[in-house]
């Protein structure tokens, strides 16, 4: 919790753990105190609500939740508000995410409030690729807020029933605030401190970016622990498989802020080249086992990018199936 | 300083197409310190244009003035003697320098022969880089001396982003991380727990965002 200093603070209080009421199945679950399993769904490059359904329906039964992206890497897709509902039609609980790069304060909480109107549970905020990655890297970005201010005004909105402004909103919207933090970005001694701000902000869970070197992270757990964040905040481990050696050096030279062990590439590189899928999947089943036993990972956050179809799999693997 | 770059050749060559007589503009001030359109740069453009419309068979005359200042009306005014023996004036001021003079001549058209790009310093010798955006309202007494809203690529209040790594910037692996920077100036001077203060929101109503800016002392107006 933040003190009237604006510091965070170790003492439990006001927006700790035990004061959840949304109507999110995320937070139902991890308010029983079960490990967690959600998951990612990429909209398309197009607006065939078939294409969401698809990936949807693999996903069904498997997750407790599914993030539906906003525009990754900067690339145009369907909007996650239009997608999330689609989810929503074919029974999953969506997890709308939102980036601070292309909407500014104004459009930001007028879509929460329609998010919200619609039967969206659940918010996850992010500052958002810069658009130089994208396919329109000619773009102005709008970054009127950041990610930690956009969970705190989630919260105002919700708890506050205040915009911004200060002005009343007349509705609140009943909204579980999730956001993201990476453990393998620099400087690596002010990533548990971070996470700290986003839970004194307002986040109620965390989705962690890949993780694909455990030590690391467990050393980062462990500053987690220290400063008492795991019992403010649910931390939910982010899990990729790799779906081919390319793609894993891919991972390691080229996405910012991604940590990938020379030695996982060589296992991919060990075995024979039709069983690269299977041994990116065992990884990834062996990484879940191996969080879980951390203590304060809640859950786990299947990242199966463009291969929706495998998460059945890595969930019925890890032992995580049926879910609650 | 305002930091600008000359236009590349081919557009400036573009520009002049419809005139032969033209009015060759430098400024001694900031464009001048980051080397793109004083004196010298001048009668370097001034020769190379020459050279070509030549070449073309289409030649030039080119007058060449370096103001002291562009953007400071009593400067400006001191091209109203010859202003108009020129079809047009090229000028290698800032974005502020060439508005200014085309203001005070409105006969005649004034052309940009830079691209102006940001407010920064001479971090070394024929290295320019930013450092403030002019927000109208300074916060780098928070940030410990390192602007956010300029070095970071996100403006982030609350940095760093998950795409630091190494120091660098997601956006560019030249780019410092401003957030990285400024983390390092916490540790120097033993001001980690500063670190987690949630920074408020930024009122842009002082930026851009409110509209064109206008200051006014009323003790010095005449």
């Amino acid at each position: 919790m933040v003190n009237e200093q604006g510091r965070w603070s170790k003492e439990k209080g006001e927006g700790g753990l035990e004061n959840m009421s949304t109507q999110s199945n995320l937070e139902r679950v991890l308010k029983s105190g079960t490990f967690a399993v959600t998951s990612e769904c990429g909209p398309p490059r197009g607006a065939d609500p078939e294409v969401v359904k698809k990936k949807g329906s693999y996903l069904l039964g498997y997750v407790d939740c599914v993030n539906v992206t906003d525009n990754q890497t900067s690339v145009v897709r369907m909007s996650s508000f239009s997608a999330c509902l689609v989810l929503k039609g074919v029974g999953l609980d969506p997890i709308m995410q939102m980036v601070c790069r292309d909407r500014n304060r104004i459009a930001m909480q007028s879509d929460i409030l329609g998010a919200a109107a619609l039967g969206i549970n659940n918010l996850l905020c992010l500052s958002g690729d810069h658009q130089k990655f994208g396919d329109h890297p000619t773009a102005k970005n709008v970054f009127d807020i950041d990610s930690i201010q956009l969970i705190q005004t989630v919260k105002g909105m919700r708890d506050e029933g205040r915009f911004i402004s200060g002005q009343e909103v007349k509705g609140k919207p009943n909204i579980f605030i999730g956001c993201v933090e990476n453990p393998f970005a620099d400087p690596f001694e002010i990533r548990a401190l971070r996470l700290a701000k986003k839970a004194a902000a307002g986040a109620q869970f965390v989705q962690t970016q890949c993780v694909f070197n455990v030590e690391k992270f467990e050393k980062w757990m462990e500053m987690v622990r220290d400063l008492g964040i795991h019992e403010k905040i649910h931390i939910l481990a982010g899990i990729t498989p790799m779906k081919s050696i390319g793609m894993a050096q891919y991972m390691k030279n080229s996405v910012p802020g991604m940590d990938v062990p020379e030695e996982q590439i060589e296992r991919l590189k060990g075995v024979p080249k039709e069983k690269v899928t299977e041994e990116g999947i065992k990884i990834a089943v062996e990484t879940i086992e191996r969080v879980r036993a951390i203590k304060g990972v809640a859950g786990v956050h299947i990242m199966a990018i463009e291969w929706e179809e495998k998460v059945q799999e890595i969930v019925k693997a890890a032992g995580l199936h049926p879910r609650p | 300083m305002i930091v600008a770059n000359r236009k590349p050749f081919e557009e400036i060559i573009e520009m002049l197409k419809p005139y032969s007589k033209i009015l060759l503009l430098g400024c001694n001030e900031c464009v001048t310190v980051c080397a793109t359109g004083g004196s010298k740069e001048v009668a370097v453009l001034a020769s190379e244009i020459r050279l070509y419309r030549q070449k073309e068979g289409k030649p030039v005359e080119i007058g060449e003035v370096t103001l002291e200042r562009n953007c400071d009306p009593e400067y400006v005014e001191s091209l109203k003697p010859f202003i108009h023996d020129y079809e047009v004036v090229l000028s290698m001021a800032c974005g502020c320098g060439i508005q200014f003079v085309g203001e005070h001549y409105r006969d005649r058209l004034v052309l940009p022969a830079v691209n102006t790009t940001f407010y920064g310093v001479t971090e070394e010798h024929g290295v320019w880089t930013e450092r403030c955006q002019g927000c109208g309202n300074c916060i780098l007494h928070k940030t410990l001396g390192i602007c956010p809203v300029t070095r970071c690529a996100k403006s982030i209040f609350n940095g760093p982003c998950g795409g630091s790594q190494g120091g660098k910037c997601e956006v560019d692996r030249d780019i410092p991380c401003a957030w990285h920077l400024i983390v390092d100036r916490y540790r120097e001077l033993n001001m980690m727990d500063k670190y987690l203060e949630i920074q408020p929101m930024k009122d842009w109503s002082t930026s851009r965002d409110g509209g064109p800016r206008k200051r006014v002392r009323e003790d010095l107006k005449i």
